[in-house]
């Protein structure tokens, strides 16, 4: 009689394998996550507070509580995600023993280890973490993350540090890919990356899991460009629900999600569809108040 | 028809639809994806990919591709849907979302758990062969029950169907496009929908 494995590295990766082309919304109240279901995302992430929202409003920012986290899986049929503390295993832990969907191990929330993070393979609940260039992407994955973003800056709408990271990681990838193979040790060691993995990804010419786009994405056009860019789908954090109407631009966003290579349909997806969150240049927020620079 | 000369669409609203397309290829067949009904016209057969079934429903109302689907089902073209793909056919799922309604079964979405029960299993496939089939379910949805002209071509151990067929229209509750097997995309392009 066959018997059943959980928990594999099949089954980690393949649920982000079919997450691929969809939205991934930010939600923080079960009827947010109701909008984002109707509007079509593919899945949700629940949290305590949007990324805008722990940028203002400073403090510790921690896994959500666990009744919040309950009330959004009770409320939708889609995947549901949540974030822990970067480092913080027990969090992870409560999260596994919750029954979410994903992790996110997030840079949005205050790093409890400012040196190590979770070892990932430990779990049956897969992970994704943020990166932002090859050699951190790959470390993430050595720690058995089944599924990678970019950091981009979360919190700001402003999508250039997402472009930035996404660039860094697929230049890095169509370097290595060109190279020749005596020069892939070094290479490893110069980005601090496993070798094993980095030559997987040389020969695969992507990264072996998933690979989606976050942090300052606010428009239909924003989440095309990423795609066009070649990531496999994208988050939207605050971008969703500090809007003037969420509803609308959530299924504009998903739309243009799909149609990423049809401009007449982005073009008519984005009309009308209100205020964007009011948003906060990147380039203007001091070094210790960024997101993306926390992860090792 | 060869599978040289077949050219197949894989719907590709959302979902793991480059997977499919990627094993298709290996069997020599031209392989597309589909985002709008105008691509339909001149397809031998359409996959429909595992994904969020709740997306597809909603992407495919609003492009106008419901109708179309149908009628391509009703023409007798081979469809074949994996995972959210086998719940879009269905007629009925217990909870309202768009759906195609073209397969005469009841299907429940999510019915093994949540991510942490998706499970890998060898599965006994008679119309595959006597090697078992290694099935990869992930938030898998289940066949409750089955009209008279569906026929069930693979059950787990209790009893559970995961994979049927009603004449052009082919289901399976796991995901063949994530293993390197490919008897299932062979089993479809040479035996699914044929006059």
């Amino acid at each position: 009689m066959a018997e059943k494995q959980t928990g594999t590295w099949t089954v980690k990766v393949g649920h982000a394998q079919m997450l691929k082309g969809g939205v991934i919304m930010d939600v923080t109240t079960a009827e947010q996550a109701k909008i984002a279901e109707d509007a079509g995302a593919c899945a949700v992430m629940a949290l305590e507070r949007v990324p805008a929202d722990i940028r203002r409003e400073g403090g510790v920012a921690r896994m959500a509580d666990p009744t919040k986290i309950i009330e959004i899986m009770d409320a939708v049929t889609i995947p549901v995600m949540a974030k822990a503390r970067i480092g913080h295993f027990v969090e992870a832990q409560v999260l596994e023993a919750l029954g979410v969907d994903y992790i996110d191990e997030s840079e949005v929330l205050t790093p409890a280890d400012e040196e190590h993070h979770i070892h990932k393979h430990d779990f049956k609940v897969p992970f994704v973490c943020g990166c932002r260039n090859l050699g951190e992407a790959l470390r993430r994955l050595g720690e058995g993350a089944a599924m990678m973003r970019t950091k981009g800056e979360a919190g700001t709408g402003d999508v250039v540090e997402a472009v930035r990271h996404a660039r860094t990681v697929l230049g890095e990838i169509r370097r290595i890919q060109n190279m020749r193979p005596e020069e892939w040790m070094h290479v490893a060691k110069e980005l601090g990356a496993p070798y094993e993995l980095l030559v997987e990804t040389a020969k695969l010419g992507r990264l072996p899991v998933v690979n989606f786009a976050a942090g300052g994405i606010a428009t239909p056009a924003d989440a095309a460009l990423m795609m066009q860019l070649g990531v496999d789908g994208v988050f939207v954090g605050s971008g969703i629900f500090k809007s003037g109407d969420p509803a609308k631009r959530a299924k504009a966003i998903v739309e243009a999600t799909t149609h990423y290579n049809d401009p007449d349909i982005i073009a008519k997806v984005s009309r009308g569809l209100g205020e964007p969150m009011s948003g906060l240049a990147a380039r203007t927020i001091p070094e210790k108040e960024q997101l993306a620079v926390r992860g090792w | 028809m060869k599978p040289e000369t077949m050219k197949i669409g894989v719907l590709a609203l959302q979902g793991a639809f480059i997977e499919h397309i990627k094993l298709l290829q290996d069997l020599g067949v031209a392989a597309v994806e589909i985002r709008k009904p105008t691509e339909l016209a001149d397809l031998d057969g359409l996959i429909i990919p595992g994904g969020e079934s709740t997306t597809f429903g909603k992407l495919a109302v609003t492009f106008g591709m419901i109708e179309p689907l149908r009628a391509l089902c009703a023409a007798g073209k081979p469809v074949w849907g994996t995972c959210a793909g086998m719940i879009f056919l269905a007629k009925e799922i217990g909870r309202a979302q768009p759906l195609l309604g073209v397969l005469d079964a009841k299907v429940k979405r999510n019915a093994f758990g949540r991510q942490v029960d998706s499970f890998e299993i060898d599965l006994m496939v008679p119309v595959l062969g006597a090697p078992p089939f290694h099935a990869i379910f992930i938030r898998a949805p289940l066949i409750e029950s089955v009209g008279a002209d569906v026929q069930v071509l693979a059950r787990l151990d209790d009893g559970t169907i995961v994979a049927a067929q009603q004449a052009n229209i082919l289901v399976t509750a796991f995901h063949p496009e994530l293993t390197r097997d490919s008897r299932f995309h062979r089993y479809f392009v040479e035996h699914v929908g044929k006059k």
